[in-house]
């Protein structure tokens, strides 16, 4: 039954994808999708940057641009830092607790199918009458008013995609109570590991309101409703809160990942254990619980009084202590450590102070009377850039680098890898940092040109040449996974000579039983412990076995294209008789799939004990 | 689990499990009868004519908390031990569910 | 041990929902999908708290809420709720018919309750009480039936789970699946309580 060291037609390969409930696999799937999410967004934002070089540009038209604009914030949080973000977690995770899979690996394929329909579907929009318009945020009032069907795709995608983040949280939260390795307690988890959990938690808590807020808006949109329309009654704030309880928390479940990818790097390179390691902790849970009680901050200059924005401005700033605690642990971790200047460690170097101007900005807006003056500027888009790519970009990039060879088994080229770091680096500070100045000199955030002999001619053409750098960096690092691809030759189970954590103990890619036999765990940063004692592997828990696997299913890829047939219905209702019978059809496919997923009995399968002593000689022959 | 433990003695196992399910359904009909007797008064303080709005909702709010705090502890085990975590997640939702809807009874210009 | 393997009373487990790993991952799973659950309810309960005086045009609480119905579906809804603890009862006592027969009345209580919803809405848009009337009615309709469809889901569900596990009896495979079903039914109960006295008592009160 294994499919262990099989060589397979394409077909095969295929299929192997679209029924892959493997961890390691669904990383790759996501990488790619995210990956491919992501180039399409650098697009968008290309465009935007291209219209905005100079004055009075007619590049592309004022309706266009809006359009690209919201395609760009939507598709960069939700298509592509969310999944890059899962392509982590799902790569690295299982192994760094010593778990061999999932908890749910059913629901892990699930997810990533759900997510992969839903940004397919948004970006359908393109071709079907147009995409939404009224920014990543949807505001009702403007969104109501969208004449195009694009704020439909909008909300029936991000709804499907949704779901599909939903389930992948709950699946990491069980995947690290029950099935971390003996001796790994909560306090021996590497702070990768933590960040996803709380991050997993996060996205239990946040996402529900943003499936609230999409349903109302799809009531209004297209059946009819009245939530957000004051002629009856509707009160389109309520959309604004919905959208910023979720949208608010996402900001950290997208960030803490990024602090989690870090943490590993900087005690790696500086082969040195992590400073301060529970206040890390900590801190972690302390960002995220405070994550949820910040979002208005977002609506300071909506009218919701002064004791309202006073207790809104004075708890997001309190999030600047655990993160403050974080940003001097990394600091003490280097601290007389004997570093070493990879690709990964250099993002993770220049992460600090990028991302410390991002968390100094953040405070200014976080003053409820300043923030009048900086909503709605470039101000505030130069302080998210510098969170978002300062923060999550550099440590996707980082984190690429660092376990591309445990994914693919192959090292990314370092030399190519320092170029894209430079060119990234240095246009990244060239398009945002001048964007400040540009927003305090009074240039309005999401307005598609300006005028000439205002002052903002240099600042914008700036801005303009340092998008074309990273893009640069972004050719180039799709140069080097090509050529690493084709050229590159196989590494061992711990190309970086300094891992610390229980997946470089594994060979590269791991294979697919993650672990011959489970790990015993015996402190923070196990595998380190045993290559300090001298020892070449792990301490296992239990004597060689057959090992259990999951079977692979192609259900979730089945009841994902439902609910895509289905949005696909609902969305045309109003205008074509098809539309409700084909919604309905695409429901049926789904509940049905969910029907023979309940009935069928799945009881995995077994790779025995041979085989696994086989591929083992292999992988340490490798 | 109980079940290794007494492994010599199968039967006398299974005769205390039984006694203690039964036992156990003997309070889960307790708080099922005070459920219904919660209810009751709820909906006899809305249809009662003598007690004003400002008491009422307060009070019929307070029936409901108790009533499913039932629900959770007895029908839902909650008070069983190996809730820990069940009861963590529980109860941050509710604290983000009580913080959504203070925010929407407060701040939505109403 | 095998998870289909045949038991006897002896040898089930004393909490045969969490004898195997995919029962613990289960029950832990899905208490995480009910604290989630818990924030998606209240997303919908503070939207009609805030749109629930926005009649519009159209008819208000006090003039549409009925007691004897509300206080039927009520009854309908927490008996319901008791019967399926009865169900776990039973299969916790590895008595299988006794159990299928509890959930069997579950059901029908929960359609019971759905038939009455369903009357009610029917009813309701009769008085001219459309979904698109108001704020108000749009709010009540997407939260009470929001529940409702979890009501529906949750019929299918229990439904399914006793058809196929009909011929074959409870092992460890299916005990956690009956078990999470059931978590399902006394969280839609606990939902109805707050909807039972926000929307129906709070709405009657004014």
């Amino acid at each position: 039954m294994s499919t262990l060291a099989r060589k397979k037609g394409v077909g095969a390969v295929i299929w192997d994808y679209l029924t892959t409930v493997d961890h390691k696999k669904i990383a790759i799937l996501y990488l790619i999708a995210g990956g491919i999410f992501f180039l399409l967004g650098g697009l968008e934002a290309m465009i935007i940057r291209i219209q905005l070089a100079v004055p009075n540009n007619d590049f592309i038209s004022a309706g266009f641009y809006n359009e690209v604009l919201t395609m760009h914030g939507t598709t960069m949080i939700f298509l592509a830092a969310m999944p890059l973000v899962f392509a982590m977690m799902n790569a690295v995770v299982p192994i760094q607790i010593g778990a061999r899979d999932v908890a749910f690996p059913f629901l892990n394929a699930l997810g990533f199918w759900l997510f992969f329909f839903g940004g397919v579907f948004l970006n359908l929009s393109w071709f079907l009458g147009g995409a939404p318009d009224a920014g990543w945020t949807s505001y009702a009032s403007l969104s109501l008013a969208s004449p195009t069907h694009g704020i439909d795709f909008y909300v029936l995608g991000l709804q499907i995609s949704g779901f599909g983040t939903l389930i992948g949280g709950i699946n990491f939260l069980v995947t690290i109570i029950n099935m971390r390795a003996p001796g790994m307690t909560y306090m021996r988890m590497p702070m990768f590991t933590w960040a996803t959990f709380v991050t997993s938690a996060l996205i239990l808590f946040a996402f529900p309101p943003l499936t609230v807020g999409l349903i109302f808006m799809m009531m209004d949109r297209l059946f009819g409703g009245n939530f957000f329309d004051p002629a009856l009654g509707g009160n389109t704030i309520i959309w604004e809160h919905l959208f910023w309880i979720f949208g608010h928390p996402e900001v950290y479940i997208l960030v803490l990942p990024a602090f989690g990818i870090f943490s590993e790097i900087f005690a790696t390179f500086s082969r040195k254990r992590l400073f301060g390691y529970s206040s890390m902790v900590f801190a972690t849970v302390l960002i995220g619980f405070l994550g949820f009680m910040v979002w208005a901050h977002h609506m300071f200059t909506v009218g919701m009084g002064p004791i309202a924005n006073a207790i809104f401005a004075v708890a997001t700033m309190a999030i600047a202590v655990p993160t403050g605690i974080k940003i001097f642990n990394w600091l003490f971790t280097m601290w007389g450590g004997s570093i070493r200047f990879t690709t990964p460690m250099m993002y993770a170097v220049a992460f600090i102070p990028s991302f410390v101007i991002g968390g100094v900005t953040g405070v200014m807006n976080a003053t409820a009377a300043a923030d009048y003056q900086y909503h709605d500027s470039y101000f505030v888009v130069a302080h998210f850039h510098y969170v978002i790519v300062g923060g999550v970009v550099f440590a996707l990039l980082a984190g690429a680098h660092y376990w591309w060879p445990k994914m693919f088994g192959k090292m990314l080229d370092e030399k190519l890898g320092k170029v894209t770091f430079w060119l990234f680096f240095i246009g990244f500070h060239l398009t945002f940092f001048i964007q400040h100045f540009l927003g305090l000199m009074g240039m309005p955030r999401r307005v598609f040109t300006f005028l000439p002999g205002q002052g903002f001619e240099t600042g914008n053409m700036i801005s303009t040449i340092g998008a074309f750098f990273m893009a640069a960096g972004t050719i180039v690092l799709l140069a080097n996974v090509v050529i690493t691809t084709v050229k590159g030759k196989r590494v061992g189970n711990d190309p970086w000579e300094d891992g610390r954590t229980l997946e470089w103990a594994v060979s590269s890619p791991a294979p697919e039983y993650n672990f011959a036999q489970t790990p015993l765990v015996r402190g923070l940063d196990a595998y380190w412990i045993e290559k300090m004692e001298g020892k070449k592997g792990l301490t296992p828990a239990e004597p060689l076995g057959d090992i259990h696997m999951p079977n692979p299913s192609i259900l979730p890829f089945v009841i994902s294209l439902g609910l895509f047939v289905a949005a696909f219905g609902f969305l045309f209702h109003n205008d074509h008789a098809w539309g409700t019978p084909v919604g309905v059809v695409g429901l049926l496919i789904t509940l049905g799939a969910m029907f023979f997923r309940s009935i069928i009995d799945d009881h995995g399968f077994h790779i025995h004990k041979e085989e696994v002593m086989e591929a083992e000689k292999k992988g340490a022959g490798a | 689990m109980a079940n290794h433990t007494h492994v010599q003695n199968p039967k006398v196992d299974v005769q205390y499990r039984r006694k203690k399910n039964a036992e156990e359904m003997k309070h889960q009909i307790v708080s099922f009868t005070l459920m219904i007797f919660l209810t009751l008064i709820a909906f006899f303080a809305v249809g009662y004519e003598g007690f004003s709005a400002w008491f009422s909702v307060p009070f019929i709010l307070l029936l409901a908390v108790v009533q499913v705090i039932f629900q959770l502890y007895y029908f839902m085990h909650m008070s069983h031990k190996g809730h820990e975590l069940p009861a963590l997640f529980l109860y941050g939702g509710v604290v983000v569910a009580f913080v959504t809807i203070w925010a929407f009874l407060t701040v939505v210009w109403i | 041990m095998h998870v289909e393997e045949k038991l006897t009373p002896e040898t089930f487990p004393a909490e045969p929902e969490k004898a195997t790993l995919e029962g613990k991952n289960k029950f832990l799973g899905f208490w995480f999908f009910l604290g989630g659950e818990t924030v998606l309810f209240a997303s919908l309960f503070a939207t009609f708290l805030a749109l629930r005086d926005s009649v519009a045009n159209g008819p208000t609480a006090q003039e549409l809420f009925k007691m004897p119905i509300v206080f039927l579906a009520t009854m309908l809804l927490l008996t319901s709720s008791l019967t399926s603890v009865y169900a776990m009862h039973h299969m916790r006592n590895f008595d299988f018919k006794k159990m299928q027969l509890w959930l069997g009345i579950t059901v029908l209580l929960g359609a019971g309750f759905l038939a009455l919803e369903i009357y009610e809405f029917t009813e309701y848009v009769h008085e001219g009480f459309k979904f698109s009337t108001s704020a108000f009615s749009s709010s009540f309709y997407t939260l009470v039936g929001t529940h409702g469809g979890h009501v529906a889901f949750g019929l299918l569900w229990i439904l399914t789970l006793m058809v196929r596990n009909a011929k074959r009896g409870l092992n460890l495979y299916n005990a956690p699946k009956f078990y999470v079903a059931s978590l399902y039914w006394h969280f839609i109960d606990v939902v109805w309580v707050f909807i039972f006295t926000v929307v129906y008592l709070m709405g009657m009160v004014g």
